[in-house]
């Protein structure tokens, strides 16, 4: 049973059966892909490279590889939270060639997509792929050498995640393990899990005509709320040009609370996210939006899902505006 | 204009976010072009938000400095 649903996995993604492996989380397939990497190379050298706008899951990753003698270095983004071959060029410059570099597909605060297999190409470097947004919605990029996805986010169960390690690739476990057979899987994988992941997989793939449907759908959707908060004054929408996730859509207004605006459109029924400080049990504001170079006060973030109507897309546009005025008005900015 | 004096300081100690960005918005109104306000902010936002005010608004972002007690000081020149 499990065979089976690494067959479908791997058909799914375009990978061999032999290259799937599944995981109990999202995040521990990102700690094993990147780590293992860095294990394997740990001959060659001792150098991480990462993106400054990885999901925490990676940074965290980096620390531990420093706490453990290595070195773990940030590569600075453009003002759409993309990075580029060139950044890695100078990081490599200033500070050696990396033994692994972290490469996200997607960024799922702002929506970027980055250029992996650029990146790829223009290092010797193995790349570790955190592939968790963009899995499902869209094609794997190529160029990685390991790569991880969680399955509900593709609409599978929570609690399965998917790790991707070429044949090609020298990867070694970078935990303790166990006597098993499969040194990538942590003790015995969750079946029904596993199952119920390549099952939800197997249905998006299905869906493929359903699938580039939907994406236009939530592109249009999410740009006509760009539309409205550009409408705004003193607004800052984060829309990378090109290459972006369909569903999400990030904003920052001027002089509003975070917190008070997600709480104010929980109201009227509308559930969104925040990179605020305020809406962060650190009270430091989002590491993406920072690296951006971004308004991280009054941020919001709205992802669209398979369920969300036009409609209410059209509602939130209405009333955001009103909701904006309304907020500063009450914190006495001044016009 | 040829005497400007020394930055005005804007003391927003303890203020959480968006507080200092809304008291800088404040404060430059009440100051001449040329002119600097340094804002005093603890605020961690702060140190991102008071650039990206500056941006957003037309001003320039004039440096960074730091209090006696150890709390960033953020220079802002008002331009227009």
């Amino acid at each position: 049973m499990l065979d089976n649903a690494r067959s479908v996995v791997a058909e799914c993604l375009g990978v061999g059966r032999d290259e799937v492996t599944f995981t109990p989380s999202g995040t521990h397939a990102v700690h094993l892909g990147l780590l293992g990497l860095l294990a394997g190379r740990a001959r060659q050298g001792d150098l991480l490279l990462a993106s400054a706008v990885e999901h925490s899951a990676v940074l965290h990753g980096g620390v531990w590889h420093t706490h453990r003698g290595g070195r773990f270095e940030t590569v600075p983004v453009d003002r759409h939270g993309r990075v580029s071959p060139a950044s890695f060029g100078e990081a490599t410059a200033e500070h050696g060639e990396p033994a692994v570099v972290a490469v996200q597909s997607a960024n799922p605060e702002v929506g970027a997509l980055q250029p992996v297999a650029d990146v790829a190409g223009s290092l010797e470097s193995p790349v570790f792929m955190d592939a968790c947004a963009s899995t499902g919605r869209l094609p794997l990029p190529y160029g990685w050498a390991a790569a991880a996805a969680s399955a509900h986010k593709w609409g599978g169960p929570a609690g399965v995640g998917v790790l991707l390690v070429r044949r090609s690739a020298r990867w070694r476990n970078p935990f303790p393990g166990d006597e098993r057979v499969d040194e990538r899987a942590c003790g015995f994988e969750n079946v029904p899990g596993a199952l119920a992941a390549a099952a939800a997989l197997r249905a998006s793939l299905e869906e493929q005509d359903g699938t580039l449907q939907l994406a236009a759908a939530h592109t249009t959707m999410t740009s006509l709320l760009a539309e409205t908060v550009r409408s705004i004054p003193d607004t800052e929408v984060f829309l990378a040009p090109d290459d972006r996730l369909p569903h999400v859509l990030a904003f920052s207004c001027l002089y509003v609370h975070g917190e008070a605006l997600v709480n104010a459109l929980d109201e009227l029924g509308f559930a969104v996210a925040s990179g605020s400080a305020c809406t962060a049990s650190s009270l430091e504001p989002s590491h993406v939006l920072a690296a951006m170079g971004a308004l991280t006060h009054g941020n919001v973030r709205v992802s669209v899902g398979r369920d969300t109507l036009a409609v209410d897309v059209r509602r939130l546009a209405d009333v955001l505006p009103g909701v904006v005025a309304r907020l500063r008005e009450s914190s006495g900015v001044p016009r | 204009m040829t005497h400007l004096g020394p930055p005005r300081e804007l003391d927003c100690r303890g203020m959480p976010c968006p507080r200092p960005i809304i008291e800088l918005a404040k404060a430059i109104e009440e100051v001449e072009p040329g002119s600097t306000i340094a804002v005093v902010a603890d605020d961690p936002a702060a140190r991102v938000d008071v650039q990206a005010w500056c941006r957003m608004r037309g001003q320039r972002y004039a440096g960074l400095q730091t209090a006696a007690d150890g709390v960033p000081v953020y220079l802002v020149t008002r331009i227009s």
